[in-house]
C-alpha cells in the first residue's frame, strides 16, 4: 500500500471531463501518418505539439499540464475503455458512474467507497460533490453524500432576518426531515438529504471566511469548482472524495476553437489547484482524478469527431509517479473496435481499483465487481 | 380565503391537482369557478387552446421583448403564470425536456426560441409533424449537427438521438440503422439569408440541399430503398415502440415519476395499463398528441397520482410565484427567477445539461439544490405582503380558522392548494400551532405558511 508524505487521510478529488473528450487530440500520436490521414481537419499539427516523446505531445493549449507531467506530478493512463464501448453519452457516463458496463446499476462506485470509509454515515462530508445536481457516481441508497451549488451562499432560510422567527423555524424544519421509514423512497431520500443539509450547513459556512490565498484562479466553471474543493480541504472537515465537473466536451462540430478553450481552463485550473494546496502544506494526501465517458471517432466529420472509444484519463499529485502508464491505443485499422475506434488498452475498472486499494485502502471487489489489473501510479517512498 | 358556497362538480382538491400538472398551478378563486363544471369539460378546454389566451401580446413583446435569452424567458415564464392555455405552456416545456436543445452551443437566440414557439403551436398536434417540424428547425438542426452530416461524411449525431432519445428509445433499432437513419437526412441544412435591411438576429431557414444528399440504397427498421428524412421519419411513427416511448414520456412528465429513460428498455412503466392505453390511443389516431393526452387526464390513475411528482425548479418557481400573486401584470423582474433562480436550482430553460434532458423525479433533489428551493420559496412567502399571500392570511385571520392548532393547520393546507402532507409533517406543524398560541395572527400565518413551503411534501406537484 502507498503512503502519502504527511501521515493525513488520503484525499480523492474526481474530475469529470463531460462530453467525451477527444483523447488524440490531447495526447496527439503526432509521428502517426494514420492520424494525420484520418483528421484532415481536427487535427494539431506537428509543429504546434508540445513533444513529451518521439511519438507523443500535448495539445498547445494542455501547456500547464505539460508542465506538470514535466515535474513528475502527471500520470497519464491510455487507453482507458472496457469491452464493446457504448456510444450513448448517458449510458457510457452511466457505466464509469457505476463500474458496470452490463446492466443497470444505480449504485455509484464513489458511493460505494464512501460507505466503506464512513459506514455508519457518521460525516455528511466524507463525501462532497460541487456543481448543480448530484452525479450518479456519488448516489447510493443509504449513503449520505454533500452537494453544494455555491460554496459562498449556502445556508437555510437565510431571508428570514428575526432571528428568534428563524430558530424557531429552523427547529421545526429539522422535525420535517427527520429520516423515517415507510413514506416512500423519494420521501425518505429527501428527508435524508433535508438532515445532510442541515448537519453539513454550519460547518461548510465556516469555509470561505477561513481561507486565504495568495493564488488566483481564473473565472471560469472549473477553476470555481476546484477552487471550492481546495478551500474546503484546507479546512479540514474530513472530506474524503471531491467531485467537479467540467462540461462542453462533446466537439461533433467546430471542434477545434472549442476544445482547445476546454483544455486551456481545465490545465490551468488544476495548475492553480496544486499550487494552492501546495500553499497551504495541503497537497501531498491529494490525488485527482480526471476522466471523461469514452473517446472520440478515430476520423473527424470535417469539423468535430463522433462518439467512439480508447479515451485516456489522467492522475495527477504530489504523491504520483508521473509518465505514461497502459499502452496508446492502436492506430493500425485491423485493431480498431467498430471497424473506426480506438481499441482500449486498459479496463477502467483496473483503474478504480488502483485509486480505491492503493490510493484509499478500500477493497475494490465489490465496488468494481470482480478483480481487473491494476497499475503503479503512486511513489513507494 | 374565499371558498364559496355553491355546490361544486368537481372536488377542488383533483381540480388543484389538474392544475399543477397541466399548468403551474391555479388560484383559489379559478378553482372555485372551475369547480362549476365537469372536470372532462375543463379537460377538454385544456385541450383546445384558443386565441383568447389573456395575453396581451403586442404590449408583452413591446415591454418585455428583446433578443436576449433572458428577454424570451421572461415572457414565458409570464405566459406560465398568466395564459389561459395552461396547458400549451406545459407542452411547450414537455417537448423542450424531450427534444432537449441548448443554446449554449448555438447561440443564436431567436432559433432557440422559434424552436420553442413551434412547440407552443405544434405541441398537441401529430407525431408526424412534430418530427418532421424538428428535423427541419435550424436549432435542433445545429444542436445535433446536422449540418455537418454530409455526402460520404455522415455525422451521427442527429440520427442517433432521433432514435435512441426522441422516438424509439434504446433496443428498438440497432447501430446499423443509426448509419442509415443518417445517410437518409444528409443534406437537410439550413441557411441564413440576411434581409434586405439587417439589424440584430434575423431568422434562419430550412434548406434541403440535393447536391449534398446521399441518395443511395438504405435500410433503416426492415425498409429497403432510397430512404430520404421524411421517410424515415414516417417509419418511425408507425413503429409500436414509437407510441410506447411518446406515451411513457407523457406520463412521466404528466403522472408520476418514472425512472430515467436509459433505463426504459430495462425497467418496465410503473403502470402499464395506462401506458398501454395511452400507446393504444396513439397508435388508433396515427400520432394525435391531443388523443393521447386526453385518455391519460381523464383516466383514474391520473386523478390518484396526486404529490407523486418531484416539481421541477420551474414548476416550483412558477407555483410559488402564482401562489403571492406576483407578475398578474408584466413587469421587470422576471427575467431574474428564470435566470438564476431557477438555475441555481438544476434548471435553466433553453439550456438543457445535455440532449438527454433534464434527469427528472428524485434527481430533481440533492442538497444544493434542496437548500435553494426552500430558500425561495420562504423568501417568497417574506413577511406576507404579496398580494397571493396578503389575500390568504386575510381570510384565515378573518374567519375561525385559527381556533385551534388542527384547523389552523387544515386551513393553511386547504389555502396553499388544497395541498396534502405526510402524518408526521402535520404533526411538526400542529406543534408549532401550538406552540405559538397567543402570538399575534398574522405573524403566526406567516411563519406557518414559511414551514408548509419548506416541507419535504412541498416539493412535489
Amino acid at each position: 500500500m502507498t503512503v502519502n508524505g504527511n501521515g493525513k487521510a488520503p484525499v480523492l478529488v474526481v474530475l469529470q471531463m463531460t462530453g467525451g473528450n477527444d483523447f488524440m487530440n490531447t495526447l496527439v500520436p503526432y509521428t502517426s501518418g494514420i492520424y494525420y490521414d484520418n483528421r484532415k481537419t481536427v487535427r494539431i499539427d506537428e509543429d504546434r505539439v508540445i513533444k513529451i516523446n518521439d511519438e507523443l505531445g500535448f495539445h498547445p493549449a494542455a501547456a500547464p499540464l505539460k508542465e506538470m507531467y514535466d515535474k513528475g506530478d502527471v500520470a497519464i493512463i491510455q487507453g482507458i475503455g472496457y469491452e464493446s464501448s457504448n456510444r450513448s453519452h448517458f449510458r457510457a457516463m452511466d457505466i464509469m458512474h457505476t463500474a458496470e458496463p452490463l446492466t443497470i446499476s444505480t449504485e455509484g462506485w464513489l458511493a460505494k467507497a464512501i460507505r466503506d470509509i464512513d459506514p455508519e454515515g457518521k460525516n455528511v462530508l466524507t463525501g462532497v460533490s460541487f456543481g448543480r445536481g448530484l452525479p450518479r457516481a456519488m448516489a447510493a441508497a443509504g449513503v449520505r453524500v454533500t452537494s453544494v451549488g455555491d460554496l459562498d451562499t449556502y445556508g437555510l432560510m437565510t431571508s428570514v432576518e428575526v432571528e428568534a422567527d428563524r430558530a424557531e423555524a429552523m427547529d421545526i424544519f429539522k422535525r420535517f426531515y427527520t429520516p423515517a421509514i415507510g413514506s416512500g423512497a423519494t420521501m425518505s431520500y429527501l428527508k435524508q438529504t433535508g438532515d445532510d443539509v442541515l448537519t453539513g450547513i454550519d460547518r461548510l459556512q465556516e469555509v470561505p471566511g477561513q481561507y486565504e490565498s495568495t493564488v488566483e484562479y481564473e473565472d471560469n466553471p472549473i477553476a470555481k469548482g476546484l477552487r471550492d474543493v481546495a478551500r474546503t480541504h484546507i479546512a479540514g472537515l474530513g472530506t474524503r472524495i471531491f467531485y467537479v465537473q467540467h462540461g462542453g466536451y462533446d466537439h461533433h462540430a467546430i471542434e477545434m476553437p472549442a476544445h482547445e478553450n476546454l483544455l486551456a481552463e481545465l490545465s490551468g485550473a488544476l495548475r492553480d489547484f496544486m499550487d494552492d494546496l501546495r500553499e497551504h502544506n495541503a497537497a501531498e494526501e491529494v490525488v485527482i482524478y480526471a476522466f471523461t465517458e469514452f473517446g472520440r471517432r478515430v476520423q473527424d466529420n470535417g469539423s468535430g469527431t463522433d462518439h467512439g472509444s480508447g479515451g485516456g484519463a489522467f492522475i495527477i499529485g504530489d504523491r504520483v509517479e508521473g509518465g505514461l502508464y497502459a499502452e496508446y491505443p492502436s492506430l493500425d485499422p485491423k485493431t480498431y473496435a467498430n471497424g473506426e475506434d480506438l481499441s482500449h488498452t486498459f479496463d477502467f475498472r483496473g483503474v478504480y481499483a488502483t485509486l480505491l486499494e492503493q490510493w484509499m485502502s478500500v477493497d475494490s471487489v465489490d465496488i468494481v465487481h470482480g478483480k481487473y489489473e491494476q497499475l503503479q501510479p503512486f511513489k513507494t517512498a | 380565503m374565499s371558498t364559496k358556497a355553491v355546490e361544486s362538480k368537481t372536488d377542488p382538491a383533483l381540480l388543484a391537482h389538474l392544475y399543477r400538472r397541466v399548468g403551474f398551478g391555479v388560484t383559489r378563486d379559478q378553482l372555485d369557478q372551475l369547480a362549476e363544471q365537469d372536470y372532462a369539460e375543463t379537460v377538454e378546454f385544456l385541450l383546445n387552446p384558443t386565441p383568447e389566451t389573456g395575453i396581451p401580446e403586442d404590449e408583452l413583446t413591446r415591454y418585455m421583448g428583446g433578443e436576449a435569452m433572458h428577454a424570451y424567458l421572461a415572457i414565458w415564464l409570464y405566459r406560465m403564470l398568466n395564459s389561459r392555455n395552461q396547458l400549451q405552456e406545459k407542452m411547450a416545456l414537455f417537448w423542450h425536456g424531450v427534444f432537449a436543445t441548448g443554446l449554449i452551443k448555438n447561440e443564436h437566440v431567436l432559433s432557440g426560441t422559434n424552436q420553442i414557439e413551434m412547440f407552443r403551436r405544434n405541441g398537441m398536434s401529430g407525431i408526424r409533424s412534430i418530427f418532421m417540424d424538428l428535423a427541419t428547425d435550424p436549432a435542433m438542426i445545429f444542436w445535433l449537427d446536422n449540418n455537418e452530416n454530409h455526402l460520404g461524411e455522415p455525422n451521427e449525431n442527429w440520427g442517433r438521438e432521433l432514435l435512441e432519445l426522441f422516438s424509439l428509445g434504446v433496443g428498438n433499432y440497432s447501430e446499423i440503422d443509426i448509419k442509415h437513419a443518417s445517410r437518409a437526412f444528409t443534406g437537410w441544412t439550413f441557411a441564413q439569408i440576411p434581409p434586405v435591411y439587417p439589424h440584430g438576429y434575423y431568422p434562419a431557414d430550412f434548406l434541403f440541399d440535393s447536391d449534398d444528399h446521399d441518395n443511395g440504397e438504405k435500410e433503416f427498421l426492415g425498409h429497403k430503398g432510397n430512404l430520404d428524412g421524411g421517410d424515415i421519419i414516417d417509419i418511425i411513427v408507425k413503429q409500436p415502440a414509437c407510441a410506447a416511448f411518446i406515451s411513457r414520456h407523457l406520463y412521466n412528465f404528466f403522472v408520476a415519476d418514472e425512472p430515467q429513460v436509459p433505463t426504459w428498455n430495462d425497467i418496465p412503466p410503473q403502470d402499464p395499463e395506462l401506458v398501454d392505453a395511452m400507446s393504444k390511443a396513439f397508435l388508433d389516431s396515427g400520432g394525435e398528441i391531443k388523443d393521447v393526452l386526453r385518455v391519460m387526464f381523464n383516466s383514474d390513475s391520473f386523478k390518484n397520482a396526486r404529490f407523486k411528482k418531484v416539481k421541477s425548479p420551474i414548476e416550483l418557481v412558477a407555483g410559488i410565484l402564482m401562489l403571492a400573486g406576483e407578475y398578474t401584470d408584466y413587469g421587470p423582474g422576471l427575467a431574474e427567477y428564470v435566470q438564476t433562480t431557477t438555475f441555481n436550482m438544476g434548471q435553466l430553460l433553453l439550456n438543457p445539461p445535455t440532449v438527454e434532458g433534464w434527469h427528472t423525479g428524485k434527481e430533481w433533489i440533492d442538497g444544493g439544490n434542496l437548500t435553494e428551493r426552500v430558500n425561495f420559496a420562504v423568501e417568497q412567502i417574506g413577511d406576507g405582503l404579496s398580494p397571493g399571500i396578503k389575500k390568504i392570511i386575510d381570510g384565515l385571520v378573518e374567519g375561525d380558522s385559527l381556533s385551534s392548532p388542527e384547523s389552523f393547520v387544515a386551513s393553511t393546507l386547504d389555502a396553499l392548494g388544497p395541498i396534502d402532507v405526510e402524518e408526521s409533517t402535520r404533526e411538526a406543524l400542529i406543534q408549532f400551532a401550538s406552540n405559538t398560541e397567543g402570538d399575534e395572527a398574522r405573524s403566526r400565518v406567516v411563519r406557518m405558511l414559511r414551514l408548509m413551503v419548506s416541507t419535504p411534501d412541498f416539493q412535489y406537484a
